[in-house]
């Protein structure tokens, strides 16, 4: 039997990423992600890897993109404010078609923000992560076990299409803690990275690692070709998971955190005879649109609940086009939605009238 | 007759696209030159900066990583933690080593990275059309310094050799230049120095080049030259700032 341990989700996190053959780590500390940094620096000289506490985000993220490039697998971690400042990185790691995985465990913002557990960087991890036409592949874990298993898929499908992927989590999913089984390795061999630099050993040509292209054909030619990858990952890479939507005519979209408060309320809404149901997206870029559409079709009204002011309802909107009635709900700045506050915007739905 | 000079083959055949009198070119050679001599360019892995050395990718013969403004001494970290065998280097200028990278610059230096940074001085912003450096001189007339530097509103230049050898990760830091003959075989002799001394994990290396942009100083490429003895050597006084490569920087730390 595996083994089951009570862990925080940060260091859930953590392990599970050396587990997923991360050896490289370069972390700057800050609330609520520190956990990370600090298990990894236990953690990665027992194994003769690197813990690196970089001088600021910038060249945290820096230097996973120098690592990353040299073929291995590279991670580091922030939160909101942090994460601003590595968008620089990211959108020239996403530029020079590099793999490496980000950690955002998600403050109250913006600017400084608060310390408190908040979705508020939706928009920020799906719609512009930094600079330019890109898109980074985004998890949205919603427990500590799933902080554990995400990350080792996050490292696969990175190094499969060469992009970057983050791991949207919550000051909530970091902190607290749950019993988690580790994904049982599937191989020690990670994929070979020819494209990597590594010195050419007097075998091959030099390989570079770029993001530069001054005639503009040539850019719009790359772009193009990095977006037919991006196509391949909406088709195949999407995850959801769904409670009770086979008969569901309101439906609830949330995820991360809110997910699992939005269940509880679901499950309360069903006692009370509404046939209320929860589509929870795993993966936000990929965004399961085509999930939402079809179960659109038999929920006149759909509500999102979110920390933060409505920005995945945004999408939810695009996937339904009108089809259904959507509805919103969020806390921001820190503060969670309880059970019974989403109940009662269910019920209010249910009722037809306006909380 | 045998050969008296041929190209190294640490630079690939693209042709370079510096302007007239501008020594890049010459440090891009010995900088090659060095790293065939050393028997270390199948290893190694450049990380080139933006500026004017922006597209050295496609000029030095061995892997290469273009970095963002300022970072190549983070990415040239990343680099040297996976690869603990290879033999890093940034090739850097002033905007990029000494504005936007300055904590990059400092804090590679201070946790004794072992990599080796080449830091092309030329006092100016050459790619962007010339405008003020960290390293433009008093009174140097910019693009943004119109009426030249004026300390008490641009602040003073920042000599990078000397900052950085107050640093215990420091293990060799020399300054030098390119404007005569003599001065390029110091130059290349400087660039060995560095190299062995990553070869030998002794700590970190710089080597500070003071180099010529005539395009934005606005004189031709001789009297560039005499720029770099008239203003900049002054102001720059070559020579080795730190040089504890006998004992290596964490001799005293084990």
């Amino acid at each position: 039997m595996a083994n089951k341990f009570l862990m925080k989700g940060n260091e859930a996190l953590a392990e599970a990423a050396i587990r997923s053959g991360c050896h490289h780590f370069f972390g700057y500390p800050i609330t609520p992600q520190t956990e990370i940094s600090a298990y990894m620096a236990k953690r990665m000289p027992q194994i003769g890897g690197t813990f690196l506490q970089a001088e600021s985000e910038i060249a945290a993220i820096n230097m996973v993109l120098g690592a990353a490039s040299a073929g291995v697998r590279a991670m580091t971690s922030s939160s909101s404010p942090g994460i601003s400042l590595k968008s620089e990185g990211i959108s020239y790691l996403a530029g020079s078609d590099v793999p490496a995985v980000i950690v955002n465990v998600m403050r109250g913002g913006p600017g400084l923000g608060g310390i408190q557990p908040s979705q508020a960087d939706y928009w920020q991890a799906t719609k512009a992560m930094g600079h330019g036409d890109f898109q980074v592949l985004v998890y949205a874990p919603s427990g500590v076990q799933e902080m554990a298993e995400l990350v080792g898929l996050a490292f696969d499908t990175a190094d499969k299409y060469r992009v970057p992927a983050m791991i949207l989590a919550d000051g909530l999913l970091g902190q607290m803690m749950e019993p988690v089984v580790f994904p049982e390795q599937k191989s020690d061999r990670l994929p070979e990275k020819t494209w990597a630099t590594t010195g050419t050993k007097g075998k091959r040509a030099p390989n570079i690692i770029n993001s530069l292209f001054l005639q503009p054909d040539e850019l719009e030619q790359i772009v193009k070709d990095r977006f037919t990858r991006y196509q391949a990952i909406e088709e195949n890479e999407v995850l959801a998971e769904e409670f009770l939507t086979d008969d569901a005519d309101l439906l609830v979209v949330a995820y991360g955190a809110v997910a699992r408060i939005a269940r509880s309320a679901v499950r309360a809404a069903r006692e009370r005879g509404i046939k209320a149901g929860l589509i929870r997206p795993v993966t936000l870029w990929p965004f399961p649109k085509k999930l939402i559409a079809e179960k659109a079709k038999q929920a006149q009204n759909i509500l999102v609940a979110e920390m933060s002011m409505g920005q995945m309802v945004d999408d939810v909107k695009l996937a339904v086009l009108g089809s259904s009635h959507v509805h919103f709900y969020g806390r921001t700045g820190g503060m969670v939605p309880s059970p019974n506050e989403l109940l009662e915007q269910i019920q209010a739905i249910a009722d037809n009238r306006e909380v | 007759m045998g050969t008296v000079f041929e190209k190294t083959r640490g630079l690939t055949d693209h042709v370079l696209h510096y302007c007239p009198g501008c020594t890049h070119g010459i440090i891009h050679r010995i900088l090659a030159e060095s790293l065939v001599e050393l028997g270390l360019l199948d290893q190694t892995v450049g990380i080139v900066p933006v500026g004017c050395a922006v597209m050295a990718y496609d000029y030095f013969n061995c892997d290469t990583i273009e970095a963002p403004h300022g970072r190549a001494p983070a990415v040239a970290t990343g680099v040297r933690r996976a690869l603990p065998e290879a033999t890093v280097f940034t090739y850097q200028g002033d905007g990029d080593l000494a504005a936007i990278g300055t904590a990059e610059t400092v804090h590679a230096a201070t946790r004794g990275e072992n990599i080796t940074v080449i830091f092309v001085n030329n006092a100016i912003y050459g790619m962007t059309g010339g405008q003020m450096a960290p390293t433009s001189l008093p009174s140097q007339v910019t693009q943004t310094t119109p009426y030249g530097r004026d300390p008490k509103v641009a602040g003073f230049p920042v000599r990078v050799c000397e900052m950085l050898s107050t640093l215990d990760g420091v293990a060799f830091a020399q300054r030098v230049a390119v404007n005569s003959p003599q001065r390029v075989m110091q130059a290349k002799k400087a660039i060995k120095k560095a190299l062995t001394v990553q070869k030998e994990r002794k700590g970190f290396s710089i080597v500070e080049i003071l180099s010529t942009c005539p395009t934005n100083w606005g004189v031709t490429p001789l009297e560039a030259l005499d720029w770099v003895e008239e203003k900049m050597v002054p102001y720059y006084p070559l020579g080795v700032y730190k040089d504890v490569s006998e004992k290596g920087v964490f001799s005293d730390a084990d």
